[in-house]
């Protein structure tokens, strides 16, 4: 047991911990904007793998990062309208469209790199670019902290201002207040005058924005290349971050930092020959006790609440 | 259409190339088999997923049941010792009774306090993926196999070959019988009115005197034998030794064939197979020319939307009315 905590308790863990958790809460803000308009986008994980790749490409031909995160960015952007033009406009169901989202995110950008490097595998043969890490200066002095907060690639502090930015934009702005109308009412909504098709557009679009730049991290800093499959699940654990958070910003953000630890703790932990395979489920069945949870008491609750208006009645 | 474009753009002899890609699938004995192989796990998780989007459920554990299973299934096709018959049955038998317990655990969360069927039975998926992939890497792995592969199946587990000269297995009339025996269900029986019902409105067919909780946890039931099973059969009718290290994706073909079908467990046959024609094709495409079989993935994906975008005509015949409208 001991060695269990010689492996978490070092800074090395910690700086581990926020880079493995970038991806995830870029992927979570995602599905946090889209999940409060009343949509499940469960096409993330394709729209991260798609702009992973659009990254790499792009970046390989301009020659220049910058470019190559706009168009990441912008790949995943232009997936998600895809999607929604589909599903909105054109009433597929969300899921089978966010299925074909994955599928055609899985094979097809296998398909590209082929057609652009030969390579099924991988793009070590196309020369990207990676985005710089950034020391902070001051706090990169102080102990322990330092080594933990400073020296983390730029999209990871991107990430975590844009934590603050989803929150300002759902509690603090009109589109955020449309945005939440929509998702918990949209007769409502739209007797007031909302559009609902406009602002699920606006959330889906905003939420393939986000999933798009954890895909740039994905193949821009966490590694330097786009491999096959590379996202590896990280948008449906995004899925459940939201989930687990209960579609709080907050709460999202914190459960996206547990998986991520989650993450980090099963590479760190391959070390102590615990499975690897095991601890891996590990947000999945937290996510999943979570949810009972939280289901459980909230059909106590509205059963409290019928109970206590039937007495009204009867009174 | 589509593969037609794609096709002509990548390639450098697209007549030759498209010519492959329809043709070669149907063209020898042993190419078509393969057809029918592919569609098998196919029209089992069709199946399964057709029944629960019937009933306006919208669960994908079907992806983590049929691995999960496959590996019951090659624990007792590798430790048990039985008889001929027997031996093949009580795998499958196994596989399809896990698949369905592991199923019922979303249902009764959803039919009793109603959490979202979509994002439990995501999460059992990596939960299942992560211990099955346990399991063949602590209990079943064979150490003298160079891959990462479990002990070789005894003898006597493996489903029998219907066709020689192909690899179709007896599994294929287990799924036909299957799904005659589902469309019986779910056109003739009480209780699949009761499912179709419960599919149309739940609220209405509580009213009307429907336990929908029942149903729903039926439905979750059967929906997960079919996709254990489907994942057993695959396992023991294909290969001689359990080699899936990632999630064989057939969970999620299966709603592809579900949506194909239109949830109509006889047109899941047809669904299965086109769908195993199509990837067939790209498949021998990539080995005989020079475009490569994840081609198959878009058109799949264009599939998916422009079928299931049951408004896509819709809609431009509202536009053109409101334009009219507008004029008069």
């Amino acid at each position: 047991m001991s060695s269990f905590f010689d492996v978490i308790l070092t800074t090395d863990f910690a700086f581990s911990v926020l880079r493995v958790m970038t991806p995830i809460l870029f992927a979570a803000m995602g599905a946090l904007i889209s999940n409060r308009a009343g949509i499940v986008n469960i096409g993330l994980e394709g729209i991260m793998l798609v702009s992973a790749l659009t990254g790499v490409v792009v970046s390989a031909y301009t020659h220049s990062a910058w470019i190559g995160l706009l168009a990441a960015a912008a790949g995943g952007t232009l997936i998600a309208g895809i999607l929604a033009l589909f599903t909105l406009q054109f009433k597929t169901h969300i899921i089978l469209g966010g299925i074909a989202v994955n599928g055609f995110a899985s094979g097809g950008t296998v398909f590209i790199l082929y057609l652009l490097s030969g390579d099924k595998g991988s793009s070590t043969s196309l020369q990207s670019k990676v985005l710089p890490s950034v020391d902070i200066p001051l706090v990169q002095d102080i102990p322990v902290l330092g080594p933990i907060l400073s020296g983390h690639h730029i999209l990871t502090y991107t990430a975590i201002v844009a934590v603050f930015i989803v929150y300002y934009l759902l509690n603090r702005t009109p589109l955020g207040l449309r945005i939440r109308s929509v998702g918990e009412n949209p007769q409502a909504a739209q007797s007031v005058g909302v559009s609902v098709v406009r602002t699920q557009y606006i959330a889906l679009l905003l939420s393939g924005l986000f999933a798009g730049l954890g895909g740039a991290y994905m193949s821009m800093g966490y590694v330097s290349m786009f491999t096959r499959d590379m996202i590896a699940g990280r948008g449906w654990i995004a899925l459940a971050a939201e989930a687990m958070g209960r579609s709080t910003t907050l709460g999202t953000s914190l459960t996206s930092m547990l998986f991520g630890a989650a993450d980090a703790l099963s590479n760190a932990l391959q070390v102590l020959k615990i499975p690897a395979e095991l601890i891996g489920t590990v947000p999945y069945v937290a996510t999943l006790i979570g949810l009972i949870v939280y289901a459980v008491s909230e059909t106590r609750r509205k059963k409290g609440n019928k109970m206590k208006t039937g007495q009204a009645v009867k009174k | 259409m589509v593969a037609f474009l794609i096709i002509s753009i990548v390639s450098s002899q697209p007549w030759q190339t498209i010519k492959i890609f329809l043709l070669e699938p149907v063209s020898t004995k042993a190419h078509f088999g393969n057809v029918v192989e592919m569609a098998i796990p196919l029209m089992f998780t069709g199946l399964a997923l057709s029944l629960l989007f019937k009933a306006n459920l919208f669960n994908l554990g079907a992806e983590g049941i049929f691995y999960f299973s496959g590996v019951v299934a090659a624990s007792i096709a590798i430790h048990a010792h039985l008889g001929e018959w027997l031996h093949p049955a009580a795998a499958v038998a196994a596989g399809g009774l896990v698949g369905a317990a592991l199923s019922a655990i979303p249902g009764i969360l959803k039919a009793k306090w109603n959490a979202n069927e979509l994002v439990t039975s995501l999460m059992f998926n990596s939960i299942l993926f992560g211990v099955g992939l346990y399991l063949l890497n602590y209990k079943l792995r064979d150490a003298k196999a160079f891959a990462n592969v479990s002990y070789k199946f005894e003898p006597t587990a493996l489903l029998d070959k219907l066709v020689p000269g192909t690899r179709i297995h007896s599994g294929l009339l287990i799924a036909l019988l299957c799904i005659v025996a589902f469309h019986f269900f779910v056109y003739k029986t009480k209780w699949g009115y009761e499912l179709r019902m419960t599919g149309i409105n739940r609220e209405f067919a509580e009213y009307s005197g429907i336990r929908t909780a029942r149903v729903i946890i039926l439905v979750h039931l059967l929906a997960g034998l079919i996709a254990g099973m489907g994942g057993s059969i695959e396992v023991l009718g294909m290969y001689n030794r359990f080699q899936w290290t990632a999630l064989p994706g057939y969970g999620f073909d299966g709603a592809l064939v579900a949506m194909l079908a239109k949830n109509k467990p006889l047109a899941v046959v047809g669904a299965a197979l086109f769908l195993a024609y199509i990837r067939v094709g790209a498949d021998l495409m990539a080995r005989m020319s020079d475009v490569p079989s994840e081609m198959i993935a878009i058109i799949q994906a264009v599939i998916i939307l422009l079928i299931s975008a049951e408004q896509f005509l819709k809609f431009w015949k509202n536009r053109m009315l409101l334009k009219e409208a507008a004029k008069s």
